[in-house]
């Protein structure tokens, strides 16, 4: 059904997931490679359960206890599902980033060092060179360099974004999930978050989930459409949106449908 | 009859409209001068009460009602041991009841808000919520006074402490639901533990409104009598231990303005004086804190 994309390292691997809300089966047998250190999107009219299958990698459906997943989630090959690791090991591991920007109480410096005292003991200077870097990285670096002891909630929508990113980051995550990380925000500080995706792929795997099919195209490798619970078809961005193999797919991206 | 069909574009009888216009222009103005009038009716009283309060009450204030002890009929004195010992009993009744409270209320909002226990918990809370303090004067009086055959301040400060505690839990689950989910879920997803997604993001989120809620709770016992009329009693003297009869605002309010001694009667009022002030003072910084938030 789904074309695995090139050769390249896998570096999260869904076997037949099937994930439910209560009674209600939000997702289908999934079954998807994604490939590391690429950008990943899923796109699909709404309810169709990309947020959904974004919120297993992470298990943070975990957090109510009517949603269950079964099937497998190999991260690196390990079953996250199963994992014997405590899940606060596992969402180290993963960074997320909301639709709304979601600031934590406290200073821009300590919203970052929040994640990363978790499990790191850094000194003090380790602890500012850290904020630094990931505030660099996030592309806000020149903002805020003057007022890290500020609220977070203080800075506007875009930067409140950019500092979730940082936030996210900073704890040196191997996968970074994105969910509509854009929708909240103007065009312009979308820009630079789309920029900033581009660059992180260097260092991450990237997973977004966006509405925006001009932002899938734009800022991703590779691409999944999902319909009503089902992966209909996944493969490389530019053959999804050029020549896709469905003939749904092709309906919605080209707006026909949806 | 001209009537025009209900599918054309536009409304082609302006008269009908100006009509309607007209008979909602009245409504919108019976229904303000109602409810002008009613608060009106309302402010009325309420200001009457407070300038009765200031005029009585402030005649009576002196240094001495902050120095001296409640005084025997027709002599001079204050309301000092009255005074201390009501901050005494208030300041441990939130000591017993604040922490209780906000810590019920985080188990009621973060851990298990739809389990049958945090059901429970929150329709008995809703009882001890609208319980008359006079009952919970007598259970303590039971509880404690009776055990131990004797009134006391700890006693008074339990039955305030259990007046404190529902307002409390009420006011620290409301307001931690109001955290949205994505926040919790932003720190879970950093890997916190609950512990610490609840300490250092849910409760410091909504840190303005549970310190609101302790400070409301604050004004509302600093006026109770019923509770500590059956409990701490009463005691003209100054002292410093709670395990005796100890003296307090509320009820001396209710002693001296019962009285005939003229005295009693203009101390009784600047009782009054301090307590509204109090509780004026404590509403407009709870009002301040949630407006910060």
């Amino acid at each position: 059904m789904t074309d695995t994309p090139t050769v390249l390292p896998i570096k999260i691997a869904v076997r037949d997931l099937n994930f439910y809300y209560g009674k209600f089966q939000a997702l289908r047998n999934i079954h998807l490679d994604i490939p590391a250190n690429r950008v990943t999107a899923f796109i699909g009219p709404s309810g169709c359960g990309k947020s959904t299958l974004l919120r297993v990698f992470n298990r943070m459906f975990e957090l109510y206890p009517d949603q269950r997943a079964e099937g497998q989630l190999l991260l690196d090959g390990e079953d996250l599902l199963t994992s014997k690791q405590d899940v606060a090991l596992i969402r180290a591991r993963i960074g997320m980033v909301f639709q709304k920007p979601t600031p934590f109480p406290m200073s821009i410096f300590d919203n970052i060092t929040f994640g990363v005292k978790l499990f790191e003991n850094l000194s003090r200077i380790d602890l500012e060179e850290r904020v630094e870097w990931a505030l660099k990285k996030a592309a806000l670096w020149d903002e805020v360099k003057d007022k890290l002891a500020q609220s977070g909630a203080s800075l506007s929508g875009g930067q409140q974004q950019r500092l979730c990113i940082a936030r996210g980051i900073a704890i040196k995550p191997e996968l970074l999930l994105l969910d509509e990380p854009c929708s909240a925000l103007d065009p312009i500080s979308t820009a630079r978050i789309e920029e900033l995706i581009a660059e992180l792929k260097n260092d991450y795997t990237v997973i977004i989930v966006t509405h925006n099919m001009q932002q899938a195209a734009r800022c991703s490798d590779y691409t999944a459409y999902m319909y009503l619970g089902d992966l209909m078809e996944f493969g490389d961005t530019e053959q999804m949106f050029f020549k896709p193999n469905r003939r749904e797919t092709e309906d919605y991206i080209t707006g026909r449908f949806g | 009859m001209n009537a025009t069909p209900n599918t054309t574009l536009f409304s082609a009888n302006r008269d009908v409209q100006a009509a309607f216009f007209v008979r909602r222009k009245w409504i919108n103005r019976i229904a303000l001068t109602l409810s002008l009038a009613a608060m009106i009716f309302g402010v009325f009283w309420l200001l009457w009460i407070l300038w009765e309060t200031l005029t009585l009450g402030f005649g009576g204030l002196s240094l001495t009602l902050f120095t001296e002890n409640t005084p025997p009929p027709n002599d001079i004195g204050g309301l000092a041991n009255a005074i201390w010992g009501s901050l005494l009993m208030v300041a441990l009744a939130t000591l017993i009841g604040a922490p209780i409270g906000v810590l019920s209320g985080i188990y009621l909002a973060e851990y298990d808000p739809r389990g049958t226990l945090a059901v429970t918990v929150r329709f008995i809370n809703d009882l001890l919520l609208s319980a008359p303090s006079i009952v919970i004067g007598l259970f303590v009086y039971a509880l404690i006074v009776l055990r131990f055959r004797q009134f006391s301040g700890w006693a008074g400060a339990v039955a305030l402490a259990l007046i404190v505690i529902p307002v409390v839990i009420r006011t620290t689950e409301n307001m931690l639901s109001l955290i949205p989910a994505s926040l919790r879920e932003a720190a879970y997803a950093l890997g916190a533990p609950k512990w610490k997604v609840i300490t250092k993001v849910t409760l410091n989120a909504a840190r303005a409104g549970v310190v609101t809620g302790v400070l409301l709770a604050v004004a509302r016992i600093s006026g109770e009598t019923a509770p500590l009329l059956f409990t701490a009693l009463n005691n003209q003297f100054w002292t410093t231990d709670l395990s005796g009869p100890t003296a307090n605002l509320p009820v001396t309010i209710f002693q001296f303005a019962m009285s005939p001694y003229e005295n009693w009667q203009q101390l009784a009022w600047g009782g009054v004086f301090l307590i509204t002030l109090a509780v004026l003072g404590l509403n407009i910084l709870a009002r301040f804190l949630s407006r910060r938030a």
